[in-house]
């Protein structure tokens, strides 16, 4: 069997064990849609449209006035990449679980079938998950945060997404698999996995500024961070696909 | 707990065991607290004040030796784990190497955040710019954070050594994304308002001096502890596998002298 | 001038001082350890 149609096997076993179990839907997107709502609650202490000024910007001609209404459209962006950062601790979590209760993972080693395989499928079906939550944050974003999103920002908005769920999901994958083997250890995940995605918050958050347009922000500074995305989600398609194999493997 | 409780007091006396000193690390040792009271009189006293900075760029005696060793630990600690990994023998000593001197690495890094923050006090009047030299070192100082916790996972040592190995190649890899990305962001937004930390170039012969004394005094402390660390992890091990045959023999004596088990 | 000299000082003695905590704590391990094993198992000795 070729390894891209064990890709394809594997990826499709996720989505399905999801589709049956629906754990994602019911308990993940509820669990990232209370965050956002809680940001709000943490950021913007008016609470109705004639905010108290918070901070005024002197630089710009005229100053600035920053309303505590405008924080959360300012921070929209941050605040979506967040509530999915910590929403793919859970997804990884879950995606190695269903792993471990029967022992799938060895059975799929011991049968021979390439890691590197495993690690793309595994990586595309949570990958898929990811982006349908990043849909559901945007649209809660548009809604609640007040962030408008303009036509012509839609292609970087896409761009961005597919670049930064690439990377989320290939890091989450690989340290996924170490860390999966080991039950009372959930916490070691968060800490692996947060420093190193550290670039993806920044550079996913400034590609969507710039679609946004939030602040002025041009379109086109979008682009450095869509290269910054690319280069992360690479390196760790190919890093992730060469250790994950002997990550997993407990034989020594 | 310790095989010699159980030994009579009076060979306790004579059974005199080697530590983990030698007399290569005894010299290092002396060499190092020679070199940093070498520091503290340079670095202290006869050092002059700089024109910008001035009492303040003392700090840089004990702040600039301290990210050296930090980083050079972590250079360290990636060597061994590819020297580990990618060698037929899979020898546990480079695993050793690469744990004791990631340890060390994440206690300078702690120190190197300390003494920026208040260098940083000084010259920029607050502890903490989101500066990218600053954020990369402090990612990178809870990602060996995160190292060390693998290290204590489990397993054989081997598994240890394979799984950590791993995770010391892959902080190679964040390492220049994690940089990159904190630059652009803050190359993108402010300017950070802050009096440069970089150096005159016409630096004072006595500034380099002291400054070399630190790196010197910081490079043999290095030195020395990792010696002294490696050979303890080295213990440890040998007490693991020790413990596990007396577990083993313990067992089958229990076996034997039972029969049937009931 | 002088409000800088507690930063300074301060700067040194925590990082000498945590480097002699560091130092002594690896070294009473070691001695720790080195006692339950026979000196031939020690690759140094």
């Amino acid at each position: 069997m070729s390894s891209l149609r064990i890709v394809g096997l594997i990826a499709r076993k996720d989505l399905a064990i999801e589709r049956r179990s629906k754990v994602a839907m019911h308990q993940v997107v509820p669990f990232a849609a209370i965050t956002m709502v809680l940001f709000a609650f943490a950021l913007d202490s008016s609470g109705g449209d004639s905010g108290s000024v918070i901070e005024t910007v002197a630089v710009t001609d005229p100053p600035r006035v920053i309303r505590a209404t405008d924080v959360l459209e300012l921070v929209a962006p941050g605040l979506i990449w967040l509530a999915v950062l910590f929403s793919l601790l859970i997804l990884v979590q879950r995606s190695f679980a269903v792993e471990n209760d029967d022992g799938a993972l060895d059975a799929l080693r011991v049968a021979g079938v390439d890691p590197a395989a495993i690690f793309w499928g595994k990586a595309i079906a949570l990958g898929l998950q990811l982006l349908a939550l990043e849909i559901v944050l945007l649209a809660i974003a548009l809604v609640l945060y007040r962030a408008d999103l303009p036509p012509s920002g839609l292609g970087m908005l896409a761009i961005t997404l597919i670049t930064a769920t690439g990377g989320l999901a290939f890091v989450g994958t690989l340290y996924g698999g170490l860390t999966a083997g080991f039950s009372g250890r959930e916490s070691l995940l968060p800490l692996l996995v947060l420093p190193v995605v550290a670039p993806v918050l920044i550079g996913a958050t400034r590609a969507v500024e710039s679609a946004f347009g939030t602040d002025g922000v041009a379109l086109s500074e979008g682009w450095p961070w869509i290269g910054l995305l690319t280069v992360f989600a690479v390196a760790f398609a190919v890093g992730g696909a060469l250790a994950f194999g002997p990550l997993i493997d407990e034989s020594t | 707990m310790t095989s010699t409780n159980t030994l009579p007091e009076t060979t306790h006396a004579t059974l005199k065991r080697a530590g983990t000193g030698t007399r290569a690390t005894r010299i290092l040792g002396i060499a190092t607290i020679v070199m940093m009271v070498w520091l503290i009189a340079f670095g202290l006293g006869f050092s002059p004040a700089d024109r910008d900075q001035e009492e303040a760029v003392r700090i840089m005696y004990v702040h600039v030796p301290t990210v050296w060793l930090a980083y050079l630990a972590f250079v360290v600690t990636a060597v061994c784990s590819a020297l580990y990994f990618f060698t037929k023998k899979h020898s546990l000593g480079f695993d050793r190497v690469a744990g004791a001197s990631s340890e060390i690495g994440v206690t300078f890094m702690a120190l190197t955040l300390v003494s920026g923050m208040l260098w940083g006090r000084i010259t920029w009047g607050v502890f903490w710019q989101w500066d990218a030299r600053l954020t990369t070192t402090a990612l990178l100082f809870v990602s060996y954070i995160g190292y060390l916790s693998v290290r204590r996972l489990g397993g054989s040592h081997h598994q240890r050594a394979k799984r950590s190995a791993i995770i010391g190649m892959l902080a190679v890899i964040e390492i220049p994304l994690v940089h990159w990305s904190v630059k652009l962001w803050r190359g993108l937004h402010q300017e950070a308002t802050m009096a440069s930390t970089d150096l005159d170039p016409k630096i004072d012969g006595l500034m380099l001096f002291s400054l070399f004394v630190g790196i010197i005094a910081f490079t043999l402390l290095y030195v020395w502890l990792l010696l002294h660390r490696t050979r303890s992890m080295a213990l440890e091990d040998l007490l693991d596998d020790q413990g596990l045959d007396r577990a083993l023999d313990a067992r089958r004596e229990e076996a034997a002298t039972s029969g049937v088990p009931s | 001038m002088m409000e800088n000299a507690g930063y300074i000082i301060g700067s040194y003695v925590i990082t000498l001082s945590v480097i002699a905590a560091f130092a002594a704590r690896v070294l009473v391990k070691a001695r720790q350890l080195a006692d339950q094993v026979d000196d031939d198992a020690k690759y140094w000795t």
